[in-house]
């Protein structure tokens, strides 16, 4: 087994619970405050539980959420990027293109042309299964990923977002 | 290899699947008294208990309502498997309705927890719900056969 603390089943039904809230509208803020309240765990002890039960802190797993569901947008509709941004809970377009090819390597723009240019077979499958099999899997936190990135590759740490 | 020779080799009468439940009176109170399933078979034996419900309308069906116990598995795996359904982690369920908006809001006013309100994607409508242990349901309404 893992050597991640192990909780009770009743205290991991709660923290679910603040999971699927966050599932539910990711485009929301979710200070740990709100979140702790949800599962009636004290605000303290909630990102480590949280992070015990689900393999990652509870920010980043709101981060993948919402850049699956921006990634989903950009996909399936035509709206401007900038409004799927704001669809999806960032306050700017730059910081929403900067997060979103941190995480997925390549641009929104990039992630539509290739998406919509393949022809999808997945038309049977239950929209939030094809959804999640297409969540980005964060094992690390983003800054650490651009941090190795930017070693890897040399790129300087404040380069611009491309258009 | 082709094996639509053999579909029809067996003949299948019936089918039992069961879910992993945190409490099993609590997961037949949800099913029973708010998904409208009915007890198919209630047997105990010691501490070992066979639950199985089931849908008036899937009478071919039942829905085993089992809690992982020693002696079908080890303490230290019923631990495990215990989180992994409060943890949601289970496979997904799904319910097929004729009617997703109606079920939705017959069900949350019966106090049943759902974790996506009816939600409509290419003409097939949504919603889901978890259990009280933690098992997810999406329950669906299918798109209607195109006239």
């Amino acid at each position: 087994m893992s050597d991640r603390t192990r909780h009770a089943p009743e205290l991991l039904r709660r923290l679910l619970r603040a999971k699927d809230r966050m599932d539910a509208a990711s485009h929301e803020a979710w200070p740990v405050q709100r979140l702790a309240r949800v599962s009636h765990v004290s605000p303290a002890h909630f990102a480590r539980a949280f992070k015990d039960a689900f393999g990652m802190p509870p920010h980043r797993y709101l981060l993948t959420r919402r850049i699956e569901r921006a990634s989903a947008l950009l996909r399936d509709t035509d709206q401007p990027i900038l409004d799927i941004a704001l669809q999806t809970g960032w306050n700017s377009l730059g910081t929403f293109g900067r997060t979103f090819r941190d995480v997925t390597g390549e641009s929104p723009r990039e992630l539509r042309a290739r998406a919509q240019s393949a022809a999808h077979a997945l038309d049977q499958v239950p929209g939030c299964f094809v959804s999640a099999a297409q969540r980005p899997g964060l094992t690390i936190a983003v800054s650490e990923k651009r941090r190795r990135e930017a070693g890897d590759t040399v790129v300087a740490p404040n380069k611009k977002e491309s258009p | 290899m082709n094996h639509s020779a053999l579909a029809n080799d067996i003949a299948v009468t019936g089918l039992v699947i069961g879910l992993y439940v945190h409490d099993q009176d609590e997961a037949h109170d949800f099913y029973v008294g708010k998904l409208g399933f009915r007890v198919h078979t209630d047997a105990r034996n010691g501490d070992y208990r066979w639950l199985t419900v089931q849908h008036p309308d899937q009478p071919a069906f039942q829905l085993g309502l089992f809690a992982p116990q020693p002696p079908t598995v080890d303490e230290d795996t019923a631990k495990t498997l215990r989180e992994a359904v409060a943890k949601g982690a289970m496979p997904p369920l799904v319910l097929v309705v004729d009617d997703c908006r109606a079920a939705y809001e017959r069900l949350r006013a019966r106090g049943v927890e759902f974790t996506q309100e009816p939600t409509e994607r290419y003409g097939s409508v949504d919603a889901n719900f978890r259990d009280p242990s933690g098992n997810g349901w999406k329950m669906i309404e299918a798109r209607k056969a195109s006239a």
